[in-house]
This record gives C-alpha cells, sequence and structure tokens, in this order.
C-alpha cells in the first residue's frame, strides 16, 4: 500500500591523505565536492554534511579535546572550557582547509524540544569563543543534538555531567 | 423469518456522517453510576468468522476507555442474526452484565460487508442504539471502532476517540545510540508501520488536522529540520529550506500552516509558515528559548512555552503573536503544552523534581497532574479532549514507553508498541 521514500543516501567519503614520498602518494580517493547547497532546495539530499574522522583525531591530539561541559541548564564557559576552546582555534587556524561543526547537547532531565533549544545555546557560545579567538565566521556552523545522543547511559548526576557538552566535529 | 431493522448505514471511505445518535444523548446510567466500571457483554458477532475478532477488538478498545469491564467474547453463549435486535434480556440480567454489544455481519451486493452494531441497556431491557458500517473485508478492524465508538459515546456522553491512530517514534537499541523511526499504528497497536529507516535520528511527529499529513522533526546533515510528510504516498519534503535549526512543528487547526521554533545566535523563537510553501512569519522575539507552540482548535490562539521569565513556563499569544502573557504561576516549571481539541484545556509536561503530565485552563487556573512517573512528557490529546497521550521514561538505560491516562484520573495505561516508544501524537478521528 505505502511506500516509504528513502530520503536520500550519505556519501561516504574517504579522504587519504598523502605524504612526501618519493614514489607517487596514494590517490585521493574523494568523490568530488559538494555542489553548493541550493538554499531553496527543498530536498532533504541537499543538506548532507561529510565528517573527518582523521583530522577529528588530530584535533583531539593536538587540542587535549574535542569536548567541552556545562552545568545544569547552563551555557557558560568555565576555564577550563576556555582553554580547551583556544587550543581548538589554535588547531582550526593551523587547518584552514576544513569547517567545525559545533554541535550542543543536553542531559535527560530536560524536555525534549526545549533542550533542542538549549543545546543550540551552548553551541552558540562556544562558536562565540572561536570566533573571539580569530576563526573565521565562514568556517563554523552550530547545531544542536538536544537529548538525543547521550554518551552517558546512566541516570545519575556523574552520567548527566557527561552528556551536558559541546563537541567540535570537523567536517569538510 | 428474518426480520432484520432498518440500518442507517455509515459507509467508511465515503462519507464521514457523524454519529448522531450518540451526540444528541445524555449520558446513560447502567446498573450504577457512571463513574463505576460497566460490565459490559460482547459475544461473538454471528454471520461470519471474523465475527470473533470484531468482538474481540470491541472488547478491547471499550477496556482502553476505563469506564468498562469487558465480557467475552470467550465464554459467553452466543446468538444467531435473528437475535442480534432482540436479545433474551432476562438471560444477559441473571448473567450480571448490565449492557450488552450484539450485531452481526453480512455480505453486500457490492462485495464489502456490513456490520451491525447494537447497544443494549440489559438492566432496562431495551436497545439505546443502533448502527451499520459498510466496510470492505481487509477494513472490519474499522467497522469494530466504530461500534465501539458508538458504543462509549451513547454510555459516556462524550465524542468518539476510538477509531484513530497514533504516530510516534519507535526506539530501539541502546541508550547511547538509540535507532529512532517515525512510526504509525491503529490506536489498539494493530496495523503497525514504520514510516523512516531509522539512518537519520527522528523526533516530535504531528498529524495534520485530517490526518492525512505528518510534520516531524529529522537530523539531515547534522542540523534538526521539519519535513512535512504525506501518509498515504509517503512523500516528503523540507518545510522550511534554508540552513537553519528548526524543530518543534505543529499544524493549524485549519491545516494551512505550520508553527514551529527556530533556533539561532543563541536564541529560538516561534514562526509560522504556510504548509505549502512561502516565507516564514516571525511570531517572537524575545530572548529566551520560545518552543513546543501548540494552536487552540479555533486557530486564535497558541500556547506556547518560554523561558524569558528565568525558566520554563507557558505562555499564550494570538495566532499573529501579539498578546503574549504568562499562564503558569504554580511553582516549579512548565513545558511542552498542547492544546486539547474540545478547548477547555491545556495539558502540559510539569517539572517540579519528576516530571508529570498535568492539564490546566487556558487561563492558567485548575492545574490537576495526571501521572506520576519519574518522567513523564510530551502530552498529546486524542480527538474528545477526554484522553491524553505521553511517554514515560525510566530511571537508567531503558526504552521509554507510551501511556495514555484519562483527564478524569485513574492510572496511565501502557500503548501496546512493540518496540519502546516516545513523542506520540493521537490523529483525529479517522474519516
Amino acid at each position: 500500500m505505502n511506500r516509504t521514500v528513502l530520503i536520500g543516501m550519505t556519501a561516504l567519503a574517504l579522504a587519504i591523505g598523502g605524504c612526501a614520498k618519493r614514489t607517487p602518494p596514494p590517490a585521493e580517493v574523494t568523490p568530488p565536492p559538494a555542489a553548493e547547497a541550493n538554499p531553496n532546495s527543498t530536498d532533504p539530499n541537499s543538506l548532507e554534511v561529510v565528517e573527518l574522522p582523521a583530522l577529528q583525531a588530530d584535533l583531539v591530539a593536538k587540542a587535549g579535546s574535542d569536548t567541552v561541559y556545562f552545568g545544569t541548564d547552563e551555557y557558560s564557559l568555565d576555564q577550563a572550557t576556555q582553554t580547551t576552546l583556544a587550543a581548538q582555534a589554535r588547531w582550526m587556524m593551523a587547518n584552514p582547509n576544513v569547517r567545525a561543526s559545533i554541535e550542543g547537547h543536553c542531559d535527560e532531565r530536560g524536555t525534549r524540544e526545549y533542550n533542542q533549544a538549549l543545546g543550540e545555546r551552548r553551541a552558540n557560545a562556544v562558536r562565540d569563543y572561536l570566533l573571539s579567538q580569530g576563526v573565521p565566521a565562514a568556517r563554523l556552523v552550530t547545531t544542536s543534538w538536544g537529548k538525543e545522543r547521550p554518551v552517558a547511559t546512566g541516570s545519575n548526576e556523574e552520567a548527566w555531567a557527561q552528556n551536558r557538552r559541546a563537541v567540535t566535529v570537523i567536517i569538510r | 423469518m428474518i426480520k432484520r431493522l432498518a440500518l442507517a448505514c455509515l459507509s467508511l471511505g465515503l462519507s464521514t456522517a457523524a454519529l448522531s445518535q450518540a451526540q444528541d444523548e445524555p449520558p446513560e446510567v447502567i446498573g450504577g453510576s457512571v463513574r463505576t466500571s460497566t460490565a459490559i457483554a460482547v459475544p461473538v458477532m454471528p454471520g461470519d468468522v471474523i465475527g470473533r475478532q470484531v468482538a474481540e477488538v470491541i472488547a478491547s478498545d471499550l477496556r482502553s476507555t476505563g469506564m468498562f469491564t469487558p465480557l467475552g467474547p470467550s465464554g459467553l453463549p452466543s446468538y444467531s442474526v435473528e437475535e442480534a435486535g432482540n436479545p433474551a434480556y432476562p438471560s444477559w440480567r441473571n448473567a450480571g452484565v448490565a449492557a450488552l454489544v450484539s450485531g452481526y455481519i453480512e455480505p453486500r451486493p457490492d462485495g464489502r460487508m456490513t456490520v451491525a452494531c447494537y447497544l443494549h441497556d440489559v438492566t432496562a431491557g431495551r436497545e439505546l442504539v443502533h448502527q451499520g458500517f459498510a466496510v470492505t473485508g481487509s477494513d472490519w478492524r474499522r467497522a469494530a471502532h466504530k461500534c465501539a465508538d458508538l458504543v462509549y459515546s451513547r454510555l459516556s456522553g462524550q465524542q468518539p476517540f476510538l477509531d484513530t491512530r497514533v504516530v510516534y517514534v519507535a526506539e530501539t537499541g541502546p541508550k547511547n545510540n538509540r535507532q529512532k523511526r517515525v512510526a504509525i499504528m491503529d490506536s489498539d497497536g494493530s496495523n503497525h508501520r514504520y514510516l523512516t529507516i531509522g539512518r537519520n535520528t527522528v523526533v516530535t511527529p504531528r498529524f495534520s488536522p485530517r490526518g492525512d499529513r505528518l510534520v516531524y522533526v529529522s537530523y539531515i546533515g547534522r542540523k534538526p529540520r521539519v519535513l512535512l510528510y504525506d501518509v498515504a504516498s509517503g512523500q516528503e519534503r523540507l518545510l522550511i529550506p534554508g540552513d537553519h535549526i528548526t524543530f518543534a512543528p505543529r499544524f493549524s487547526p485549519d491545516g494551512r500552516d505550520v508553527v514551529y521554533s527556530m533556533a539561532e545566535n543563541g536564541n529560538t523563537d516561534i514562526y509560522v509558515v504556510s504548509a505549502s510553501g512561502g516565507p516564514p512569519r516571525r511570531l517572537t522575539a524575545t530572548p529566551g528559548a520560545d518552543t513546543s507552540p501548540s494552536y487552540s482548535p479555533d486557530g486564535r490562539r497558541i500556547v506556547f512555552e518560554s523561558d524569558r521569565s528565568g525558566n520554563q513556563q507557558l505562555y499564550v499569544m494570538d495566532a499573529d503573536g501579539s498578546g503574549q502573557r504568562r499562564i503558569s504561576f504554580g511553582g516549579g516549571r512548565y513545558a511542552s503544552p498542547s492544546w486539547s481539541p474540545a478547548g477547555n484545556l491545556i495539558a502540559f509536561t510539569k517539572i517540579a523534581g519528576p516530571f508529570r503530565i498535568g492539564v490546566m485552563s487556558p487561563s492558567g487556573g485548575g492545574e490537576k497532574i495526571l501521572t506520576d512517573g519519574w518522567q513523564d512528557e510530551g502530552p498529546s490529546w486524542a480527538p474528545n479532549g477526554q484522553f491524553v497521550m505521553f511517554h514515560r521514561t525510566p530511571q537508567g538505560a531503558g526504552a521509554a514507553r507510551l501511556y495514555a491516562v484519562s483527564i478524569e484520573g485513574g492510572p496511565a495505561r501502557m500503548m501496546p508498541t512493540p518496540v519502546g516508544g516516545s513523542d506520540p501524537s493521537w490523529s483525529p478521528l479517522n474519516n
């Protein structure tokens, strides 16, 4: 009777960084750059975003962390967070060819839609700080996962504290 | 000689004729006050092998209202097609039942079947109401739900609500890697199917006023986006093009507009856009998180939550965004409001330690808490304004489940979903 319409497939990107060698470097196995998203498109396929896991690992290694944490119902940045973000900003300046998706998350002790708003507040606060450190605005996008992607599964203060976070995700 | 009463036949799928008999009568008091549970017999319906399943669906529907103690169909005596309209009332009285649902099933010349439904007051020894429903063979469940609605309406004085569907988010997998899919089912759990495949996280699907479309939120390109989905065809499209974080969508009562939240630069406000596309119109512009908008049934006002005062509270505004005023003043925080289709109540999630479902009048008074879970949230109204569905999340890593509760009080009833579920939306009455 009714059929579910598949709403698109993620373009798989395999970015293999070449290093300087006498032999030709391995070919980059990447699809062509995505066409500029048509802002008036109503096709969900036009919105896909490509993560870059190797560079993500490099961010974590060089900046110390890709994640900063927040108090309950808060979106302010404490000193430890600012230190981490300053290091992330330096990494972004040293890697000018990628962008970052700043992604806010919440613990489960909030209602669904309010948490979507709170996550965006957190992401926005992090983005503002990175901007203040000189990262160009065009390289940063923000989003909110609300409480949809917890990393810790308990229902206790320790788990909730781990889930109240903003993650800097390196994207093409 | 076969004597059958001339039936006022409701052809399902061809007309939306109201159950007029049920609407005009006051509640029938049978064998006690309306608040005690009525013992009602639902024997196997004669005339077709499907008569047992029809009776089972009717009995299950009646049990779900919290108003009835249905007996049968197993263990009850059978009766003939001729006896459907003229049962042996003394025998039923002796069996200790106050009411009886009888009927029969017969084929029609056009290949469909008629399901005849009779409600009897056994105590008084008379029929209260009857109606016939013409359905295709595969649609027999609709006839059973319509019959149960006829019985429920006549005995409660309320509008029907059993011939409805639920759309919700089905949840599987561990808490830190949950797979979420939009799913749809009849309100008794039958005809369950998935509408999305689970690749993207999805939340908050809501029916259009005629039940033919949905709006829901899907995480596409790592952002929450509002999609408009046609239930019959499965076609869908982005409702608000552009690079925005959008969520919390709901249809207006005339089905023409969708109200929603957009988050930008650390601020979330409420907008409305035509369901057929076009530029959004901004409704709120205060610092703070304004979200969870819900129209009044006359389409003139919108209730929403905002933390502009410092924490989440409920506000009402005119549909053009003017006249924003706070209505919640009890202790605690108030979220995720939903305006009853009957217009007289607003359901909400109250956060005061635990999360509980409550209702209040649209002016903010008369607050009544309906549930007692640890984390109950996201109320959705039955179309008759008598029941509220919500999801209950347990402490720890277990899955959330859907529950329904009567506004009269009483325990919440778990909905029969195949897996965990959240964010239910109750459809209008099916055509």
